[in-house]
């Protein structure tokens, strides 16, 4: 399944500065697999040591946000729409000492 | 890259009244401009998703609908802008490891002093931050002669 994937400027180091690739994959967990094998590090950024979608990273496919669509289970077909975007979060100091601090973005996956 | 935010007068003013609207909750959103120009121009107030005094996060729907007509307009956010309600206008640390758009001026409004309120400019990239002068400038006039 051939799909146009947008890619955020924040990982365009990863594509040649490029804001969109192409891809394939069955899935959105496939379709990542097939990006890495030419934009390797690029799943890193995307995807948990425990191999979910990083909390602070937002995937849509054809302008449907994945969490709501099985997140990395999302079925793809041809010519479907992919964009990743960084989230756009924060907090005040309190929230660090009340809750900690939450899961890092895809910032924090570079460091 | 600059080191320095030039704001339109009015923007300032909108952000500041968007964080003292939404206080004790965090206010945010963001300024689009040309793409490459630096030029903050365009203020776009975002609904905090976590509707919290001490977190804020964009919509992620929301998000893509302004972020797909930032694209179409061949803009991009050239300032992102959230408040504090109870502390300083310091980036914290979640604010820090959050931050994913490297061109951008990251503004923090403290509506923790309703009678000082502070607006400060920080550039945000690789977890390093670098506070920055904020410049108010007078919008332009309609074109003459």
């Amino acid at each position: 399944m051939a799909v146009e994937v947008k890619i955020p400027t924040i990982l365009r180091t990863y594509t040649d500065g490029a804001k969109s690739v192409p891809g394939e994959g069955g899935n959105l967990a496939a379709l990542l697999d097939d990006l890495e094998s030419r934009h390797a590090g690029l799943k890193g950024r995307l995807v948990t040591e425990d191999g979910s979608l990083h909390r602070f990273v937002n995937v849509y496919v054809n302008d449907e946000d994945v969490r709501f669509t099985g997140s990395l289970d999302t079925a793809l077909s041809d010519g479907d729409a992919v964009t990743i975007l960084p989230a756009v979060a924060g907090g005040s100091p309190e929230s660090e000492i009340a809750g900690g601090s939450p899961d890092s973005g895809i910032a924090d996956a570079a460091r | 890259m600059r080191t320095v935010l030039i704001l339109p007068t009015a923007i300032y003013q909108a952000i500041l009244a968007h964080a003292r609207r939404d206080h004790p909750d965090e206010a945010c959103g963001v300024v689009a401009g040309p793409a490459g120009s630096d030029r903050p121009e365009r203020l776009i107030e975002m609904v905090n998703a976590a509707g919290s005094p001490t977190f804020y996060q964009f919509d992620s729907m929301e998000q893509l609908k302004v972020w797909q007509a930032m694209d179409q307009a061949d803009e991009e956010p050239v300032v992102i802008y959230h408040s504090h309600t109870a502390t300083e206008a310091y980036p914290s640390r979640t604010d820090i490891n959050l931050a994913q758009e490297p061109g951008a001026h990251y503004v923090l409004v403290s509506t923790a002093d309703p009678d000082s309120i502070e607006f400060r400019s920080y550039r945000i990239v690789d977890g390093v931050v670098t506070e920055e002068p904020v410049e108010l400038m007078e919008s332009p006039g309609p074109p003459t002669g």
